[in-house]
């Protein structure tokens, strides 16, 4: 018998692409993830033949473009009262969790993978270090992830997918610059030391320049995992608790 | 056997359910009936394993729902209230999903859907998407998808609320076709629904079991069981000689037809009386049916006390 995380997984990565909300979304991406890179990150003019100036621009596409995925997850399903089916068949609350992140992630991943014309364009021009660039899709999926898990969880907190939206831009906004002065600066004038130094170290950003500049350091991979594992384990318990509003 | 005892669901302030305990055997066909609002969802919510109980235990063929929900749902096929389901999937689609999940695979997956398929009429529509539909096909997508794994327990929350005449006979004789060796809860607010499926019903109200009886016994309740109606072009003589009747409590005429209604004296058959009167005196009558009772009047002569009573708790 196939798991049910697999079932899951299928329908809605089929339900994404049954809409041309899915066609509309990969589009935009493509078009903003090449902009981004051609004209504000100066691809060309760089004379680099690396995707530095691609992926740099990432988090902040992926600000305002991964939320919009991930605000429907959960608030669509309680709204549409779906949630009551899938929660009475046979699945648990971990398994539906999980099947619902990762079809979004796997998504995600094709919108992504859809930019292989840049990899080409530079091997092209260039010979690049393909290896670094592999770090960088790596780090750019994970960023997604992370997104996407905390997407997922305040998608459950509310059936209005607009101030799911909303929350979920914030809190990745806050999540992106904890290790800048925009953040950091609330808390230095009176929290601890080790306090601060703790929220710094949680900074998306921090991790992803690590992994995108081609360093794959296990501490980047394991925050990320954590990242996830620590939102989608939220994101069960209030699917849990909100699920009868 | 399902057997539910003290189940009892508060929401903040509001108690939704208070202490229910009941049991139900393969073969029984339960009807729970109640006004808006009396908890009958909310039970059923609880037996599918959507909700816990805020107290009590439900245990399906000795599954605990709470210990082991998975083992409970897998024998369970439920209908949520409003037959929700993916809209942008296609019925084929949908149950496709729901055998996988299910774990039906190979010749049986195919068989049971075409045995749905058949069985719900749903072919002209399998290809369409669920949005597109109308209420009817939705509700039998949602029928399908629940009896799709040949449960032995099936949980139907107002299976036929917005089905035409038609359809809400398709759905009844489903239901009582599948009756006999399963367990099957439906709630329903259509009395007539109990009379034409159910083999037994729950009357719950302000979340209290207020009555558990068979249709007919609750029919008994009524002050119309036993009580012969008729109607005859001579009304004023028709009711003069019934109220002389040794056997006749009490005689109506309702204001809008003109029909003649004679209760009985508690314990006395009325109705050789009443056909033997007419026989005697020669009276002219279209019309003469012997009451059952009714339930309308029954339920809301359980269910109104507590209604009025509000929200007190």
């Amino acid at each position: 018998m196939r798991s049910p995380v697999i079932s899951l997984f299928r329908r809605e990565l089929a339900g994404y692409f049954a809409t041309p909300v899915a066609y509309v979304f990969i589009l935009i991406f493509l078009i903003l993830a090449a902009a981004m890179a051609f004209y504000l990150g100066g691809f060309f003019e760089r004379g680099q033949a690396d995707l530095g100036a691609f992926f740099t621009f990432h988090p902040w596409l992926y600000l305002f473009l991964v939320p919009a995925v991930s605000m429907r997850l959960w608030a669509e399903e309680r709204k549409s009262g779906t949630i009551e089916l899938l929660l009475t068949l046979p699945v648990t609350m971990g398994q539906a969790v999980l099947g619902k992140f990762l079809a979004a992630w796997a998504f995600i991943a094709i919108a992504l993978a859809l930019t292989f014309p840049v990899w080409i364009t530079v091997n092209y021009l260039g010979s690049p270090d393909n290896g670094a660039i592999l770090a960088g899709y790596i780090g750019s999926l994970l960023m997604a992830g992370a997104f996407l898990a905390i997407g997922s969880c305040l998608s459950a907190a509310t059936r209005n997918q607009v101030i799911a939206f909303i929350l979920t831009v914030v809190v990745c906004f806050l999540l992106l610059l904890a290790g800048y002065p925009l953040v950091l600066d609330a808390f230095s004038g009176w929290a601890p030391q080790a306090l601060v130094d703790g929220i710094a170290s949680l900074s998306f950003l921090t991790h992803f320049n690590a992994i995108s500049k081609g360093v794959i350091d296990l501490r980047d991979l394991v925050y990320f995992g954590l990242m996830i594992a620590a939102w989608l384990y939220a994101c069960a318990i209030v699917v849990e608790m909100k699920k009868a509003d | 056997m399902i057997e539910i005892s003290h189940l009892s669901k508060r929401y903040g302030q509001l108690l939704a359910v208070d202490d229910i305990s009941f049991r139900v055997e393969p073969g029984q066909v339960l009807g729970f009936l109640g006004p808006n609002g009396a908890g009958k969802s909310t039970t059923m919510k609880m037996i599918a394993g959507f909700l816990a109980p805020s107290a009590g235990t439900i245990s399906v063929a000795g599954h605990d729902i709470q210990a082991e929900p998975l083992a409970a749902k897998r024998l369970i096929g439920y209908l949520p209230e409003g037959a929700p389901a993916w809209g942008e999937m296609t019925p084929r689609q949908f149950l496709g999903f729901i055998a996988d999940i299910r774990g039906l695979d190979g010749a049986l997956r195919a068989r049971r859907i075409a045995e749905v398929v058949e069985r719900l009429n749903l072919q002209r529509v399998l290809d369409q998407s669920i949005e597109t539909l109308s209420k009817g096909f939705k509700r039998r997508v949602g029928l399908a998808q629940a009896i799709l794994h040949d449960p032995q327990v099936l949980i139907l929350d107002e299976p036929t609320d917005g089905l035409d005449p038609n359809q809400k006979h398709e759905v009844r004789s489903l239901i009582q076709a599948m009756a006999k060796d399963k367990i099957i809860v439906i709630s329903t607010h259509i009395l007539e629904e109990v009379h034409a499926v159910c083999t037994r019903a729950i009357v719950i109200a302000g979340g209290r079991l207020l009555a558990d009886a068979t249709p007919a016994e609750l029919e008994r309740r009524s002050r119309f069981h036993g009580a012969v109606s008729l109607s005859c072009a001579d009304t004023p003589a028709l009711v003069a000689a019934l109220r002389a009747l040794d056997e006749v409590a009490q005689v109506e005429v309702d204001p809008q037809d003109g029909r003649v209604t004679a209760f009985p004296k508690a314990g006395k058959p009325l109705f050789p009386a009443v056909s033997a009167l007419i026989r005697d005196r020669g009276f002219a009558v279209d019309e003469l049916a012997l009451e059952s009772g009714r339930l309308d009047e029954v339920f809301r002569q359980i269910t109104l006390p507590v209604h009025k009573e509000g929200v007190r708790r």
